[in-house]
């Protein structure tokens, strides 16, 4: 475990013209936002630092949800409540957590403002507040049949109302839709398909319901390799599918979807994702965000575009890679380094490169597994070891499975903490990747 | 990459017949991609749209996601369809000539 650096001592609150004079440390660095960014972002700083540091986190409740496994929930391989943990446990000792609702962030004060009057100064702030659900954005989606056809599994309590809903399903036509990017993982609503394909057979109703997924890409993802490789995948699990439909309304009598250029799908059972934006907070804040919410920051250094001192990470920035715990936990290594860097009134380093990675379940206890950047597309290979791997890259494989089933444990005890996963590197590496697959010209856009 | 003429010069696009490089593209061009997708005279609406797509992307690297351009390029998402029939925010961009739309990974 680090301590305090050698040679930095305790001084009083910085002062920004003091940079790059004698090493000021600021010593109140506050986080909004205890979620999987957050937690960690906190863990590693207050490992790093020592008392003279006061490490603050901001949250609205103390419930922290693993969200990879809201996926499970409706085909009832997972319960609500054990995916479930207060938010306060998973911080160390020395990390104040608060719970309030953020109101608006003042940059040129160092002062973020809460809901009731409270004033929070920061020397050093970080926005983690990430993503969050806006299905009353979509016309009709949440008025008659929302909690009784139509469901969204992506918060807690929508995936326990779809369990029930399954449960009681006949058959008919199963529409799984995305109404717009960006979402988080992006790949979940492809495992809701090939899940409901496994549950359907398991139930004896698969020969009776269609699966349809609804989704504004070109394809079943946005990168070229793994586009075909998962609409073969879909296209063998018999999911049809719905391209570049753009869902403009609801309509929860007929039970029919209305894409803006008049495609009509009807449902009898409707798994929406709905739109997302960042937290409300962020567009109250004069230029720290961008049209939807998302904090806008230099996509290799995380520090916002709005104030040198106010830094995101994970779902509420702007960056163009998937909305995913793993790319928190990436972006987490260049974060505590360019805080570090900042305090110490040194360049920043472009370090993160857009590293994502996550597994993607695919039923009948198999999944496979992407590893990308903002560079580098998903490519078949082995991982994290060339040629052993052992696992696979971008097919499907029961070890994959076991390696999604095992990241539950890996997420509560090393990632949260901040501990290093081993074998993982936050940038992504080429090797045991088949590169061959490329364009000639490397252009993966 | 592929090499094509538009409004007598050569430039080159995409698989897809977007611009690879914005700053070879006049407004010339942009009439030439409308017509060949069907869209005869390219009005001030749509002017209003191009213009601001292209704007936001030399500004920020990136073009605006449909969603985002029904919020802030003062052309309501339903109007939008419209003016570029399928796909907006892909059609304007081509004609704009910018790279397509990424629609976050």
């Amino acid at each position: 475990m680090r301590i305090v650096s050698a040679g930095r001592k305790p001084t009083s609150r910085l002062e920004f013209g003091q940079i790059g004079h004698d090493e000021p440390i600021a010593n109140r660095i506050l986080i909004l936002g205890a979620g999987t960014g957050g937690t960690l972002i906190a863990n590693k700083l207050r490992r790093r630092y020592g008392a003279e540091t006061e490490i603050t986190i901001v949250d609205r409740d103390d419930r922290h949800v693993y969200q990879p496994d809201l996926l499970f929930v409706p085909f009832g391989l997972v319960a609500p409540n054990s995916i479930c943990r207060p938010r306060s446990k998973q911080l160390r000792r020395g990390i104040e957590f608060r719970i309030g609702e953020v109101e608006r962030i003042e940059t040129e004060k160092n002062t973020v403002h809460l809901a009731g009057g409270d004033a929070l100064p920061y020397d050093v702030l970080i926005v983690a507040s990430g993503a969050e659900l806006l299905p009353e954005e979509t016309e009709g989606l949440t008025g008659p049949g929302w909690g009784e056809n139509a469901f969204t599994y992506y918060s807690v309590e929508g995936a326990a109302a779809l369990r029930k809903a399954m449960e009681s399903f006949e058959g008919g036509r199963l529409v799984v839709n995305i109404v717009d990017m960006p979402i988080k993982c992006p790949i979940a609503p492809l495992e809701f398909c090939f899940l409901s394909d496994w549950w359907l057979k398991k139930s004896g109703l698969r020969g009776k319901t269609e699966i349809v997924l609804a989704t504004p890409l070109d394809g079943a993802f946005t990168q070229p390799v793994a586009a075909k490789m998962l609409g073969e995948l879909l296209e063998r699990k018999n999911v049809l599918v719905e391209t570049e439909y753009s869902t403009g309304r609801v309509d929860g009598e007929a039970r029919k979807l209305h894409s803006w250029d008049e495609r009509e799908i009807p449902y009898d059972l409707l798994v929406s994702i709905p739109l997302h934006g960042g937290s409300p907070f962020v567009a109250s804040s004069d230029g720290l965000g961008d049209a939807l919410g998302f904090v806008a920051v230099d996509q290799n250094t995380l520090q916002t575009k709005a104030a040198a001192n106010v830094f995101a990470i994970g779902d509420a920035t702007d960056v163009p890679t998937s909305k995913a715990g793993a790319v928190a936990h990436f972006q987490a290594e260049t974060l505590v380094e360019n805080i570090d860097r900042f305090l110490a009134g040194k360049e920043l380093e472009k370090s993160f490169d857009g590293h994502a990675n996550c597994f993607i379940e695919t039923g009948f206890s198999k999944a496979l597994l992407l590893d990308f950047s903002y560079d580098v597309e998903p490519l078949p290979g082995k991982f994290p070891f060339p040629l052993i791997g052992p696992m696979t890259l971008l097919r499907e494989s029961r070890i994959d499975h076991l390696g999604k089933l095992a990241f539950r444990q890996l997420y509560w005890h090393l990632l949260l903490p901040g501990r290093r996963i081993p074998t993982i590197s936050a940038q992504l590496k080429m090797a045991g990747k088949d590169a061959s697959l490329l364009r000639p010209e490397g252009d993966n856009g | 990459m592929t090499t094509v003429t538009l409004a007598g010069t050569p430039v080159e696009v995409d698989p897809e017949g977007f611009l690879e490089k914005p700053e070879q593209w006049t407004k010339e061009m942009g009439e030439e991609i409308a017509r060949s997708a069907g869209i005869e005279k390219l009005t001030e609406r749509h002017w209003q749209v191009i213009d601001f797509m292209r704007k936001t992307y030399l500004d920020t690297g990136s073009a605006p996601s449909m969603r985002a351009l029904g919020k802030t390029s003062g052309v309501a998402i339903k109007e939008l369809y419209e003016l570029f029939p399928k796909g907006p925010a892909k059609l304007a961009a081509k004609i704009g000539g910018i790279p397509k739309p990424r629609g976050c990974v």
